[in-house]
């Protein structure tokens, strides 16, 4: 398992571009992908479950990758949600 | 005859066959199924059904309005493909042997609401979205046809409640002349879309579909709002004349798109726009803007329950003056007070607010706020063309205090290592005082722009909201000509330039006299640029010159009005 937090810092928030971004990387691993804030956990395989997160900037979560190909996930991942802008 | 009335959306005329654009009946029943597997299965292959159309729209959109328009379509896709979505519905349909029908309704009702529910518009805006995608589903799994207007094959105006982003983007701009629909503002999505296929449309229209039936001749007017239905003869002859000027204008206009504005005598002015936000960029490139004379940045305040970061100021700053490459842009520093009030800023309650504490008043006192705003645009500076100007100042020492703030920040931000360009310094004169002072102004300052419509409520001491005294809201009067004339000749003795950001600047009669007066940059909303540059080239500023100097002899606003009207008519 590899985790890691982030706070958004995109002034628009969790929007539909890099929400799908994000999604449309984190589908083809087998890994577990999920972002956990502190009300709730969604999985980034699901752009419903990612926009219902409605993360605002300044909000924080954590990345959780857990299963075969978590490395390569884990990596993948964590650099989109940094050239998105999304979150540091 | 029917006459309808709504929002103009997106200019030109269209005269064509109404094409009613009716969404199916989506009803059905709950049922309890047998066959739990079969039930899955109808399901998997409405949703594949679903994801084929969804990406020939994507495909479509992408070639014909390109990249970003489709991107939303890319979003739908990934939304007929969300485990969170389809799980449940699967599940539901296991645990509880009910039709697929019902079990998507369920599942996507309870997304829907939990975006509805958000309190931020552009979340709760995708909840259209969801319904949109949920619909195309549900009618492939009903049999039914959702209507396919990319199958018309005949010059249509299309007639709906309202468009959703998958309707309009198939829209053929080679038979689609124009649409209506009942509910929607400018804003709203079929009416972005409209602007962008360049096609006429008038939205919120409240009764189209109830008062137009398949195939009734329509003209809709999106230059006024008007829809009229099965009109007579001459009604078509006079708006097929009306299409046909607006055509050609719209050719004219174009071709002075990327010229510069030359008078008919050589003499080179700026044509600048007023914008509130940076979306209305585009609408400024697309009019052929020359720079933006007057960025109100108090938008960016509003509509909010607090007070925007240096981040996000920023980043809207950035944003502008990247798109204008370069060229100028004159960003006005926060204008609240007056009329316009920030829920989170409790003031006190005035009785002569727009006499009140305001504007420049406002940020000397609260300086917190101020100077996030100065931090914001000073770090923005290094993106483009920034000239900063300082709105209702009333004294040299209200300058002289707002500046020494400005450089105060930029000597911390220098400090700190982080780069700022030069920066023109000017002043909006929008108070009888500071006009009647732009001599020694003009030393202090790098440019003037003038606020026309306080400008003309200060002089003439008339409440421009109140109607008793509309008639005092003049601007031809010679008073307001004359305090223009000063501000312009004092900024030129000191080599500075003098705009113009009220609406006076783009007021057709009023130009020839402010090209006369030798007014340097006007500054309007963006829709008035091409008609103003096709104006100021069929005009001599030696013409203008005189008939300004012959105005400022004259007695009253009417007078001048008129000669103005005699001579470049």
């Amino acid at each position: 398992m590899k985790t890691k937090q982030f706070t958004v810092v995109d002034p628009l928030g969790i929007h539909a571009r890099p929400a799908s971004q994000l999604v449309a990387a984190a589908t083809p691993f087998t890994s577990s992908i999920e972002l956990q804030t502190e009300q709730r956990t969604a999985n980034l395989k699901s752009i419903l479950g990612v926009m219902g997160l409605a993360l605002k900037q300044g909000s924080m979560f954590t990345l959780h990758v857990e299963g075969e190909d978590e490395e390569q996930a884990f990596t993948a991942l964590t650099k989109l949600i940094s050239e998105t802008g999304l979150a540091q | 005859m029917i006459q309808l009335k709504g929002i103009a959306a997106s200019d030109g005329i269209a005269i064509a066959k109404a094409y009613c654009l009716v969404q199916p009946d989506l009803s059905f029943a709950k049922t309890t199924i047998q066959d739990i597997d079969a039930e899955q299965q109808r399901l998997v292959a409405a949703l594949e059904k679903s994801a084929e159309e969804l990406a020939a729209i994507q495909q479509l959109t992408h070639e014909k309005l390109g990249a970003e328009e489709a991107a939303i379509f890319g979003a739908h896709l990934l939304v007929v493909k969300d485990p969170e979505l389809i799980g449940p519905i699967k599940q539901k349909i296991a645990e509880e042997a009910v039709n697929a029908e019902y079990a998507l309704n369920e599942v996507s009702t309870m997304f829907v609401s939990l975006f509805e529910g958000m309190d931020n518009e552009y979340m709760s805006e995708r909840a259209a979205d969801i319904k949109d995608v949920s619909n195309r589903v549900l009618a492939h799994l009903l049999g039914v046809h959702i209507p396919n207007p990319s199958n018309i094959n005949e010059q249509v105006i299309i007639v709906a409640t309202d468009l959703t982003p998958s309707e309009t983007a198939q829209l053929d701009r080679n038979f689609v002349l124009g649409f209506t629909t009942d509910i929607g503002g400018r804003t709203s999505h079929s009416a972005i879309m409209a602007r962008s296929l360049e096609i006429p449309a008038v939205v919120g229209t409240g009764t189209a579909v109830e008062s137009i039936q398949d195939g009734d001749l329509l003209i809709v007017d999106g230059l006024t709002g008007d829809v009229l239905v099965n009109p007579t003869e001459d009604m078509v002859a006079t708006y097929r004349k009306k299409a046909e000027d607006f055509t050609a204008q719209q050719a004219e206009w174009a071709t002075l798109l990327n010229e510069k504005t030359i008078s008919k005598d050589g003499v080179q002015v700026e044509l600048a726009a007023n914008i509130g936000s940076p979306n209305d960029l585009e609408g400024v490139l697309r009019h052929g803007g020359e720079g933006i004379g007057l960025y109100r940045t108090e938008f960016l305040y509003m509509g909010r329950d607090n007070l925007p970061s240096e981040e996000e100021q920023f980043t809207a700053y950035k944003t502008v003056l990247e798109g204008m490459e370069g060229k100028a842009v004159v960003i006005r520093t926060l204008d609240i007070g007056g009329d316009k009030h920030l829920p989170y800023l409790p003031l006190q309650d005035e009785m002569n607010p727009f006499l009140g504490h305001r504007a420049i008043r406002l940020c000397l006192e609260y300086q917190d706020i101020f100077r996030t705003q100065l931090r914001a645009l000073l770090r923005a500076s290094n993106y483009g063309n920034l000239k900063i100007m300082f709105p209702m100042i009333a004294t040299l020492q209200e300058f002289c205090d707002a500046k020494a703030i400005l450089l105060e920040e930029k000597e911390n931000l220098l400090a700190q290592g982080v780069a700022v360009s030069e920066i023109e310094i000017g002043i909006m004169v929008e108070i009888p005082s500071t006009a009647v002072m732009a001599d020694i102004f003009a030393k202090e300052v790098d440019f003037f722009s003038i606020g026309t419509n306080d400008l003309i409520q200060y002089t003439m001491a008339a409440d421009r909201m109140n109607e008793k005294v509309s008639y005092l809201y003049q601007p031809y009067n010679p008073a307001i000509l004359r305090l223009i004339k000063m501000v312009i000749d004092a900024a030129h003795k000191e080599k500075k330039w003098a705009g113009m950001c009220g609406e006076m600047a783009g007021d057709e009669y009023a130009v020839p006299l402010l090209l006369g007066l030798g007014l340097d940059e006007f500054s309007m909303s963006a829709t008035s640029i091409l008609k103003t540059r096709s104006l100021i080239k069929h005009l001599s500023v030696a013409d203008m010159r005189a008939l300004a100097t012959e105005a400022l002899q004259l007695t009253t606003s009417d007078e001048i009005l008129d000669r103005v009207k005699q001579v470049v008519h």
